[in-house]
């Protein structure tokens, strides 16, 4: 650290880190999809495809722990969900990393503002609304 | 249609969103709510649901090549991330007790209203460029590349900016979109900072935001996996091209761009509410 307008978490390595993490977590994600995607199109393709009327996804889709257990029976509506969650944890993730790299860099303020975001992710994920 | 079909259609329908939504700064998701309602006969919270997810991975996928270019200003970004988040979950804990018709007429109003405001040939009087205090203390100031290399610029009204972005916050977490679109006019119009800034710090904040509210979204069921899944995949696709002709592209195209999208957003969220309200 030692370039002259080194903007701590501005700097081009940061910056170069930050990019890569959105990068493969998002194609990490998208993989998890297709996989799944493929799977349902194979499996339910010739269904009809009707969301006019809204009932709202059943327990196993909703949950993190319903999520996971469906992942491990191989359903492929399940393997979707999943991807979806790969989805939003993609920024949760990058929220974290922002927040440990103000941590080095004994920057309080922004680790502050950091933590705060990351908490209110966290509420909304975990939280009692949801 | 059958599920092949359906998946199909929508994946094609879904590209070309996530490649215009990426190429503004407003993320897909909010063209992609009267698409799949309109177009596609899908329930609005089925639509808000995918909508949603679709918006937290284009804007991830865009700003992963901003951040490396250096365009975003990440300390801007994550400042009025503080508002958006919070903003986003008092929405999102709203939405199951207000009517989506009304609220997708107000949103369009506010979209019309933001178009017309920002459509205004620019201010004629030159602001003063001082360095504003809260952004100094929060060391916003940054600079940004340009053909001429790295081009200095202040950070200013910070308070007015977090507010709006406040606003932006609640009504993603209402609607589930993105709210790029008032995310850039607080930052280019309220702080002053340089477009291309604006729309690629709006694009890095529209992902938190939305993972904001998501959480709420999945556990009342409206995120369905097969739904989800074209959408998803089209405007990430669609958002990988449309980020690479950014920075190819004049800010002042961008803008005319920019505008004519949101004025007919305004149109399609008004004319989505009153058919809620008669249907």
């Amino acid at each position: 650290m030692t370039s002259k307008d080194n903007r701590g978490a501005d700097s081009d390595r940061i910056r170069q880190q930050l990019g890569n993490l959105l990068r493969g977590g998002i194609l990490l994600a998208a993989t998890v999809t297709s996989i799944g995607g493929l799977l349902y199109v194979v499996r339910y393709g010739q269904e009809l495809a009707n969301y006019a009327v809204f009932h709202g996804e059943p327990n196993d889709l909703r949950t993190i722990a319903g999520i996971i257990s469906e992942v491990a029976k191989f359903g492929s509506r399940g393997i979707i969900q999943g991807g979806i969650l790969l989805v939003i944890a993609t920024p949760v993730t990058r929220v974290l990393f922002s927040a440990v790299v103000f941590a080095l860099q004994k920057d309080w303020i922004y680790l502050a503002v950091t933590s705060t975001v990351l908490a209110v992710l966290l509420y909304s994920v975990f939280g009692p609304i949801a | 249609m059958n599920v092949l079909e359906f998946s199909g259609l929508l994946l094609l329908s879904s590209t070309s969103a996530g490649l215009l939504g990426a190429m503004t700064g407003l993320g897909g998701g909010t063209v992609l709510v009267p698409l799949l309602t309109l177009a596609f006969g899908v329930d609005i919270r089925y639509a808000i649901g995918a909508a949603l997810i679709s918006v937290i991975a284009t804007s991830s996928g865009a700003a992963a090549a901003y951040v490396k270019e250096g365009f975003t200003n990440i300390r801007v970004g994550m400042f009025l991330e503080l508002a958006t988040t919070t903003g986003a979950i008092a929405g999102a804990a709203a939405a199951a007790h207000a009517p989506v018709h009304a609220l997708s007429i107000m949103f369009g109003v506010v979209l019309f209203l933001s178009s017309v405001f920002s459509a205004k040939p620019q201010a004629t009087k030159i602001l003063p460029d001082r360095p504003d205090r809260l952004a100094t203390f929060l060391k916003m100031d940054s600079t940004y590349p340009t053909a001429e290399g790295k081009q200095p610029y202040h950070v200013h009204n910070v308070a007015g900016g977090a507010s709006l972005m406040f606003v932006a916050g609640i009504l993603s977490g209402l609607l589930g979109i993105g709210s790029g679109a008032l995310k850039v006019i607080a930052m280019d119009k309220l702080m002053r900072m340089p477009f291309k800034v604006s729309t690629t710090t709006s694009n890095l904040m529209i992902g938190v935001t939305a993972a904001a509210s998501s959480g709420v979204y999945l556990s009342r069921g409206y995120i369905d996996p097969g739904l989800v899944m074209p959408v998803t995949l089209g405007v990430l696709g669609g958002s990988v091209v449309g980020a690479r002709m950014l920075t190819a592209a004049q800010p002042k195209v961008l803008k005319v761009l920019f505008n004519l999208l949101i004025l007919l957003m305004a149109c399609q969220m008004i004319y989505n509410g009153i058919r809620g309200t008669a249907g």
